[in-house]
């Protein structure tokens, strides 16, 4: 591989998608062709896909979670897939949809934040990364339509407002910022409602833990699609915190607890009605 | 008609290299150190915001002295190469040898086909993942296209003369502590005559603990409390 040198007039700054752009064009050593406009359609039943994510805005930072399921079609494909990643240090990014697109673009979308703060010297701000991923996911507009789609949720402590934020998508790259909470998939739909009704303005680091937790089981309850917390291979959900120390993930050890907690909790809301449904 | 003039070759290539040694001598230069951590690099820089020193990967830095433009180009050059190889291929199959080697490349192609050769001089380190440092690489590649793989450490920049000198007395011998190993690459710039502080030093290491990216600037008073020590 040869140095990339480009003139005055050519040169694609620090953005990392147009130098891969340039770079192919100009016959450089070859990374794969991402996702084109001219796919045949293909079945969801065919690729696995990936469900459920929740992020919950806490006192001083986010929670960002995501089951551990990939299915195609009614067929589980994977028991301990994982959909939340790491952004970059103040941030994270959590991806339902075709799992393949899915790892690609966040695969795209960690060298773009990183590429960037490498060649300007300095990372970029929390709102323009969240406007970079809506221009990824807007790219990827044609192959959505072709059958792969992909729906992230971005999450970040805005080191400049001193904050965690949250950003939803659609699937047209469309970008809408949440105050408190956002959640993505097939099982988003009641993972949202427990998120909804357990939030808390300030809760601490612990309370968004379990809700979290809590969200992602009752959607594991209601949608195939979404995996619950499995104690026989030792998966759970995969949760991130991430706030003014930066992004690091909870440990399995720590989930063991609250997880055997939570179901402790429902037995016993249960065993309170008589046992009763 | 008007004949051309004739200019011999060696006459050719040795005003380049004049030229080019003229223009890094007349910048300040810079003192790279392998230490029991990683490795740190000292560069004597004014200013807070042009940077000589800089991140090229997880475990590589680049630095640069001589024309700031166009070892900037060449950092950014292999800040592409870099992560274009890691995105194509793995992260782990990114390394400092090979970019030395398109460096090395870039910068003869310039001296021998060029009007006028790149005045700078630029540093690629690497660390190795052992702990005792036996994977960490520095190469030195001049103007022209030379490399030179550096073991213990380097100077980069004019008088080097001098200043390698001063920092042979002046460093411990190895395994030496980071604090040693700055203060040592200090002295060595400052010479007898002058005292450098923290702003007007750029230092930056390639810090074995330092996780995943292990290239950190460190700030001026961390380098103030090392001076002062």
């Amino acid at each position: 591989m040869s140095l990339p040198r480009f003139g005055p007039h050519d040169d694609p700054g620090p953005d990392f998608a147009a130098l891969l752009r340039l770079s192919r064009s100009g016959g450089h050593a070859g990374a794969p062709d991402a996702a084109s406009g001219s796919l045949p359609s293909v079945s969801p039943s065919e690729i696995p896909h990936g469900t459920t994510c929740v992020a919950v805005r806490y006192d001083s930072g986010v929670v960002l979670a995501g089951d551990r399921r990939a299915t195609a079609g009614h067929l589980i494909s994977n028991h301990r897939i994982e959909k939340v990643f790491p952004a970059d240090r103040h941030s994270g990014v959590a991806i339902a949809g075709a799992a393949g697109p899915s790892t690609e673009m966040v695969r795209l979308f960690q060298l773009q934040l990183e590429h960037y703060e490498k060649v300007e010297g300095t990372p970029i701000s929390l709102e323009g990364k969240a406007n970079q991923l809506g221009q990824m996911v807007r790219a990827n507009l044609p192959a959505a339509m072709q059958g792969l789609v992909v729906v992230p949720i971005f999450a970040g402590f805005d080191t400049a407002a001193s904050r965690g934020r949250i950003f939803e998508y659609d699937v047209t790259g469309g970008r809408y910022e949440e105050r408190d909470h956002a959640a993505t998939g097939s099982g988003s739909l009641h993972a949202d409602i427990v998120v909804k009704l357990g939030f808390r303005p300030s809760m601490a680091r612990a309370a968004a833990t379990d809700l979290v937790l809590d969200a992602l089981f009752v959607a594991s309850d209601a949608d195939s699609a979404t995996g619950g917390p499995d104690p026989v291979r030792d998966v759970f959900p995969v949760v991130a915190v991430i706030d003014a120390d930066g992004y690091r993930r909870i440990d399995d050890a720590e989930l063991r607890r609250r997880t055997e907690r939570l179901v402790r909790r429902h037995r016993s809301r249960r065993e309170a009605d008589g046992g009763a449904s | 008609m008007t004949m051309p003039f004739y200019a011999p070759p060696e006459q050719v290539m040795k005003d380049k290299a004049d030229y080019a040694r003229k223009g890094i001598a007349r910048g300040r230069s810079l003192v790279a150190v392998r230490y029991d951590g990683g490795i740190a690099i000292v560069a004597e820089n004014t200013s807070a915001t042009l940077r000589k020193v800089s991140e090229i990967y997880d475990r590589i830095a680049f630095a640069g002295v001589g024309r700031y433009n166009e070892f900037d180009q060449l950092r950014i050059a292999g800040v592409r190469h870099a992560d274009l190889k890691g995105f194509a291929f793995s992260r782990e199959d990114v390394d400092a040898r090979s970019l030395a080697n398109a460096y090395a490349q870039s910068l003869g192609q310039v001296f021998t086909h060029e009007m006028k050769p790149m005045e700078v001089e630029i540093l690629v380190a690497e660390i190795g993942l052992d702990a005792d440092g036996r994977g960490d690489q520095m190469f030195h590649i001049l103007y022209d296209g030379t490399v030179v793989d550096e073991d213990d450490w380097v100077v980069l920049g004019g008088e080097t003369e001098e200043i390698s000198e001063r920092c042979a007395a002046a460093l411990p011998d190895a395994p030496r502590g980071l604090a040693d190993a700055v203060r040592a690459a200090v002295a060595a710039l400052a010479g007898p005559d002058r005292t450098l502080g923290a702003a007007s030093l750029e230092t930056a290491v390639l810090d074995r603990s330092n996780g995943r990216r292990a290239f950190r600037r460190l700030t001026d008073a961390e380098v103030s409390a090392i001076l002062d020590a």
